[in-house]
């Protein structure tokens, strides 16, 4: 493994999930107030309508898809029985699908952005580049996807990415793994690395805060103004005195 | 046991409403004359009948705002589920767009200097604030203002739609009125829950409704789920805002923006004690014409001694009850019975109610010649003016006529008494009789109404003092030590980092206010006057410009 390998493989991914991670933190207790999803649903929701859901439902099916890929082993799948075979064509079919999906809706929402003149003023340089760096790691995955099937034969990467995705975070990263993986495969993984570590500082922070909670809540959410009444939480010393 | 909650309400005398905005122009001065909320009026005062502001937001067929009774009689929302919410999610199939409201504007002024000398004089053309270019008005907040273009607009109004059939819109016979809006502060609001994320909420204390701009994600649903389109959404900084019934006055004891400022005096405010146990079974009565006395067994008599112990188990402090006492909401609602609900079939239990005009009955009626203030008369014309009463009970009491109807009569019988006494002649108890009342309350009735005394319209009782450390408005500790420091704009534009808490906000303006050499800088933005921090009483800096020999 030569020291190119060892920056793109093991240092890369450690700086990008440590900014990932930390970013995050930061973000939140700096920024609670930027912390949204700015939708611009306001301005024009026709094209909206289409291209959000479509990009959405599409890259949470792809967002499982990966889970699956790279998180459970192959002896796993293969322990319930689920062949090499088997696995490789839903995975294809599936993820074809989705993948469509998701690059219809973005091109859906990039014409969107570019041509709806109130969508286009509200789009700060923080979101294009955002956008850029999504769109890259999206279309990149999915030639790679597409090299690799109708071109080769197929790419096993469940016995070289995915160990190697997962060696990361036992601490014992084996970047060689990666060194031998196709050039696309190779590129996909990096622009991911990169658009993680942005991530925290763009408004894809709205994906952490998903509203699931929403499900199981009451209705009706009463606060009392004691539970934050003033900007900032007293201050040691100056705690009020508690009621009896 | 019940759980006795404290609310702030508000009622208004439509009656002397004038339509003259003042209410919304301060109220938007204090809160939204920031970018992004260009389009917003917390307070707005629409015509009626017209098509109120965003169009057409009464149409709950179309727009599903608020509550409705599942097949198995219990509440649900109007506009779906907790699934069907997370599911629309990523587009709201439901939420008003921009020219649903209207397209802010301002005016290129530079123009009116900078043009070459020529023939003509120059005009300053309107720019959209939303795409910058040049535009055309074609809607505002405000478009139909006193019925202007009735005879086009006003057949979209969705009330006038119910009762059509009696429509008539030929100009003898047109009626109109103002209804001046705030947010409803609702006892089952549906904007609360219909928040995914959990950050609007009703607080304990006062019943205000508020947004927790930390904590919301733009998700949007509260601008479905409010039926009064009442929360609105900040597009610059993607956070949902609303009405606070200006809760860093109210906690002080003075009056919201809108009811100081209001010319015709005719907004009153105080608190109601409800019982928070049965809100939910009230609201989910099956009959909606029976919402409107549901919603009021809900409320609890504060001179009851009951009522007094379980409020006392249940925290509320001594001033907050002598102030439930002195309420005039309480006195309005209940003993005077002039005060009804706006749409109590949207379920949501609004805490904004209103006493409905008599005016358009006494207008018609003096009209055609009659004397519009005689008892008998008046009770008469009530009943045969069906086109006001099927329009007022529409919006006041969900289509019964019956509680517009008791109320009119009392206004009617308020006025005809008083005018004998103001004549000097004797007072004639059978007017009062025939309505269910006494003379004496009445004239009781008449004094809260017509004289209207400061501190009898506003029976406000200040936030607790046991909580005072942490009120924004005495913060103990240092007020500039927040994260961020003062004065400093986030790394991702000016609308991220830490809000700057209103205490600073406040802190800044009155230094400002004391020690600065210069009268109302122009290039300096913290000059504007901030109207929440003015108590109504002297003439602070930069609330006029300047004259010129002056500056
Ligand atoms: S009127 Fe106010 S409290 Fe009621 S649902 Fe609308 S925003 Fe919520
Ligand atoms: S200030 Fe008062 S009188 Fe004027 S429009 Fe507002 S509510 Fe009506």
């Amino acid at each position: 493994m030569n020291a190119l390998d060892v920056t793109l493989w093991v240092i890369v991914p450690y700086v990008s999930l440590t900014v990932f991670v930390l970013g995050h933190v930061w973000r939140y207790r700096y920024d609670k107030f930027g912390w949204t999803t700015r939708s611009s649903q306001m301005y024009e929701s026709r094209l909206l309508r289409i291209g959000s859901p479509l990009f959405h439902f599409g890259i949470l099916v792809v967002a499982l898809g990966h889970i699956g890929g790279l998180v459970i082993p192959k002896s796993w799948t293969e322990a319930l029985g689920v062949s090499e075979e088997a696995y490789h064509l839903s995975a294809i079919v599936l993820g074809t699908i989705a993948g469509v999906c998701t690059v219809a809706g973005m091109a859906i929402l990039i014409y969107r952005r570019r041509t709806v003149g109130p969508v286009f003023t509200a789009t700060t340089r923080n979101d294009k580049l955002m956008y850029a760096l999504l769109a890259l790691t999206i279309l990149l995955g999915l030639a790679a996807t597409v090299m690799a099937n109708i071109v080769g034969g197929g790419y096993d990467y469940r016995t070289t990415i995915s160990p190697w995705f997962r060696s990361i975070f036992y601490l014992q990263p084996e970047g060689s793994l990666m060194a031998g993986a196709p050039l696309l495969f190779k590129l996909h993984a990096l622009s991911a690395l990169v658009l993680f570590a942005v991530w925290p500082f763009t408004r894809l922070v709205h994906m952490l805060t998903a509203p699931v909670g929403y499900l199981t809540r009451p209705y009706i959410v009463y606060r009392s103004r004691e539970d934050r009444a003033g900007s900032q939480p007293p201050r040691r010393g100056w705690e009020p005195i508690g009621r009896p | 046991m019940t759980r006795v909650m404290a609310q702030l309400a508000m009622v208004m005398n439509l009656d002397k409403c004038i339509g003259c905005h003042t209410c919304s122009v301060t109220c938007k001065q204090a809160w939204t004359n920031r970018a992004g909320m260009e389009y917003v009026w917390f307070n707005n005062v629409e015509t009626r009948p017209g098509q109120g502001y965003p169009r057409t937001y009464q149409d709950q067929e179309k727009w599903k705002g608020g509550w409705e009774l599942g097949r198995n009689g219990r509440l649900r929302l109007k506009a779906g589920g907790r699934l069907r919410k997370l599911l629309t999610i990523f587009a709201n199939p439901l939420m008003p767009s921009i020219n649903d409201y209207y397209e802010p504007w301002t005016y290129d002024y530079d123009r009116l200097f900078s043009a070459p000398v020529s023939e003509d004089t120059p005009v300053a053309r309107p720019r959209s604030l939303i795409t910058g270019e040049p535009t055309k008005i074609r809607w505002s907040a405000n478009w139909d203002d006193n019925l202007a273009g009735a005879p086009e607009l006003a057949p979209a109004d969705p009330v006038l739609r119910k009762v059509s059939g009696e429509v008539k819109l030929e100009f003898e016979r047109a009626f109109m009125f103002y209804l001046p809006r705030i947010c409803e502060h609702c006892l089952n609001p549906s904007c609360v829950a219909s928040c995914p994320s959990g950050a609007m909420y009703k607080r304990s204390e006062d019943g205000i409704v508020l947004v927790d701009q930390d904590r919301c994600r733009g998700w949007r649903m509260c601008v479905t789920g409010c039926p009064y389109k009442k929360v609105y959404f900040n597009h610059r900084t993607g956070k949902a805002e609303k009405c606070t019934f200006c809760y860093p006055r109210v906690e002080v004891g003075i009056p919201t923006v809108c009811a100081e400022t209001c010319v015709g005096r005719l907004r009153y405010i105080g608190l109601i004690l409800y019982d928070a146990d049965r809100v939910a079974e009230a609201a989910s009565v099956k009959d909606e014409k029976a919402l409107l006395e549901a919603q009021k067994s809900v409320m609890l008599d504060p001179h009851d001694p009951e009522v007094i112990a379980a409020a006392r188990e249940s925290g509320i402090p001594e001033d907050w009850l002598e102030a439930a006492k002195r309420s005039p909401i309480h006195k309005l609602i209940f003993e005077y019975g002039v005060a009804l609900p706006l749409h109590p079939e949207y379920r949501t239990m609004p805490m904004v109610w209103y006493i409905p005009p008599l005016s358009p009955v006494v207008d018609v009626l003096t009209n055609t010649g009659h004397d519009g203030e005689k008892a008998g008369n008046l009770f008469g014309a009530i009943d045969a003016l069906r086109i006001p009463i099927g329009y007022l009970a529409e919006i006041f009491s969900a289509g019964d006529p019956e509680p517009v109807r008791a109320v009119l009569r009392r206004l009617a019988a308020m006025r005809s008494y008083m005018r004998d006494v103001n004549l000097g002649r004797d007072r004639d108890e059978s007017i009062a009789a025939e309505v269910g009342m006494t003379g004496e309350t009445i004239e009781e009735m008449y004094r809260l109404l017509a004289i209207a005394a400061y501190n009898e319209r506003y029976v406000i009782p200040k936030a607790h003092a046991e909580q005072g450390a942490k009120l924004e408005e005495l913060a103990t500790g240092c007020s500039l030590d927040y994260e961020g420091g003062p004065g400093m704009g986030g790394p991702f534009g000016e609308a991220s980092g830490e809000p700057a808490p209103v205490a600073v906000e406040n802190f800044h303006a009155l230094k400002e206010r004391q020690d600065t050499d210069v009268l109302g800088r122009a290039d300096e933005l913290r000059g504007r006057v901030n109207l929440l921090n003015w108590d109504g009483k002297g003439m602070p800096d930069g609330l006029f410009p300047n004259r010129k020999e002056e500056s």
